[in-house]
C-alpha cells in the first residue's frame, strides 16, 4: 500500500518521519538492514530520488548508517534510538495542544483529559 | 551534458493556430519530469515533437545531442495517448515486433512485467480490457532500456488500482541514467513520483521548479499550485 503524504510539508521529510516511525515500532529493529533505496521508493510508491535524499537525512540524524557495498543499517545505538523516540513524542504531545488549545483548553485540562479517557 | 532534452524557441502552427510559442526549456537527466498544464496547452504536441512524430514549424530541438529521427528514436521511448497496435495481434507477436524494432527491448523483462500482470503472452489483444491494453503499452514501453521514456497521459483513462500498478512499474523500472517525462492533468496522483514540474498554458512554460521545493518554500503541493496558477 502507497503511503499517504499532507500537501503541505517536503515529501522526503514526510518518508523520512515514517521510517523513523517503523524504526522505533520494530519494523526495522536495530542493526537490522533497511531494504534498499529501489525497495523502499516501489513500497512507499515515491520517487528513488526522493526516497534516496530521505535515507541521507536519516543517516544525518544517525539513526541510519550506510555501509560501503552492503547497504545501510538501523543504528544499534540505544542513546540516538530513545533521542528519536523522545522526538517523535515531543511532536505528537505539541500537535495534540496545539489542537485542543484552539477548543479553549488550557495545557492541564488538556493532561487531566488524557488522563480520565485512559482510565 | 547533463541534459537530455534542450529546445529553443520552439513553435509548431497547425493551420496557423499556434500549440507551441516559443517553447524554450531543458530537461536534466536522471529525473522523472512532470509536464502539467490544462486541456489544450500544447503537452501533446511537445511530446510528439520530442518522438519525432511532428515536426516543429520553427526553433529546434535537440534529445541527447540529436534532433528528433531516426537515430533518437533508438533511444527514446514512447507512450502515445492512444494505442496504436493492431487488435488481431497477440500479445506475443508484439514482444517479437518491439524486439525486432529496438535493440534496447528487454524481453525477459518484458515477460516477467507480464507474468506479475497476469497477462498470458498467447492472449489477442481484442481479448483485453481497456486497462489491461493499457498495462501491455505500458510495459512495451518500460522494458526498454531507453534514455528518454516519454509517456503521454500514462494514467489517463483507468482505475486507481490500475494507476497504483502504472506508477509502480514506471519506479521499479526507471534507472539512475535515464530520464522521464510524464505529461498529465492528474497531478495528485502523481506527484509523489516526480522529481521536478513544469507548468505549460497555451504552449508556453509558465513555472518550473522542484517538487519537494515549492511544499518548502510554499508549503504547497503542487496540485494546489496548479489550482492556483490556473485558476479559471
Amino acid at each position: 500500500m502507497a503511503w499517504k503524504f499532507v500537501s503541505d510539508r517536503p515529501i522526503y521529510l514526510q518518508i523520512a518521519e515514517h521510517i523513523k516511525i517503523d524504526i522505533i515500532t520494530g519494523v526495522y529493529p536495530p542493526g537490522e538492514r533497511l531494504p534498499s533505496v529501489r525497495e523502499l521508493a516501489a513500497i512507499a510508491a515515491v520517487n528513488p530520488n526522493t526516497m534516496q535524499r530521505a535515507m541521507s537525512e536519516l543517516e544525518q540524524s544517525g539513526l541510519v548508517s550506510a555501509m560501503r557495498t552492503t547497504g545501510r543499517f538501523v543504528t544499534e545505538d540505544k542513546e540516538i534510538l530513545e533521542k528519536t523516540k523522545q522526538a517523535l513524542a515531543h511532536e505528537l504531545a505539541q500537535e495534540y495542544l496545539r489542537t485542543i488549545s484552539r477548543l479553549g483548553y488550557t495545557p492541564e485540562e488538556a493532561a487531566e483529559l488524557v488522563l480520565k479517557i485512559n482510565q | 551534458m547533463n541534459n537530455i532534452l534542450e529546445c529553443y524557441n520552439l513553435s509548431k502552427f497547425y493551420s496557423g493556430v499556434p500549440a507551441l510559442t516559443n517553447l524554450t526549456l531543458s530537461i536534466p537527466k536522471g529525473k522523472i519530469i512532470g509536464l502539467l498544464g490544462p486541456n489544450g496547452s500544447g503537452k501533446t504536441t511537445f511530446i510528439k515533437i520530442a518522438a519525432g512524430l511532428l515536426t516543429p514549424t520553427t526553433g529546434s530541438i535537440t534529445i541527447d545531442g540529436n534532433a528528433p529521427g531516426v537515430e533518437t528514436k533508438s533511444y527514446v521511448s514512447y507512450l502515445p495517448e492512444r494505442t496504436y497496435l493492431s487488435s488481431w495481434m497477440k500479445v506475443s507477436d508484439i514482444i517479437a515486433m518491439f524486439s525486432d524494432f529496438y535493440p534496447d527491448f528487454d524481453v525477459p523483462r518484458a515477460n516477467d512485467m507480464l507474468k506479475r500482470l497476469g497477462v498470458s503472452t498467447n492472449a489477442k489483444l481484442k481479448t483485453l480490457s481497456k486497462g489491461t491494453k493499457e498495462k501491455v503499452q505500458l510495459v512495451l514501453v518500460m522494458a526498454r532500456r531507453a534514455r528518454l521514456y516519454l509517456l503521454d497521459e500514462p494514467i489517463g483513462g483507468v482505475d486507481p488500482a490500475t494507476r497504483e500498478y502504472i506508477l509502480n512499474t514506471i519506479i521499479t523500472n526507471y534507472n539512475e541514467n535515464s530520464t522521464i517525462i510524464i505529461s498529465t492533468h492528474l497531478i495528485t496522483d502523481i506527484e509523489k513520483v516526480l522529481d521536478e514540474f513544469l507548468f505549460i498554458n497555451k504552449g508556453q512554460v509558465v513555472m518550473s521548479g522542484s517538487v519537494d521545493s515549492v511544499r518548502e518554500e510554499k508549503g504547497m503541493s503542487i496540485d494546489e499550485l496548479f489550482r492556483e496558477v490556473f485558476k479559471c
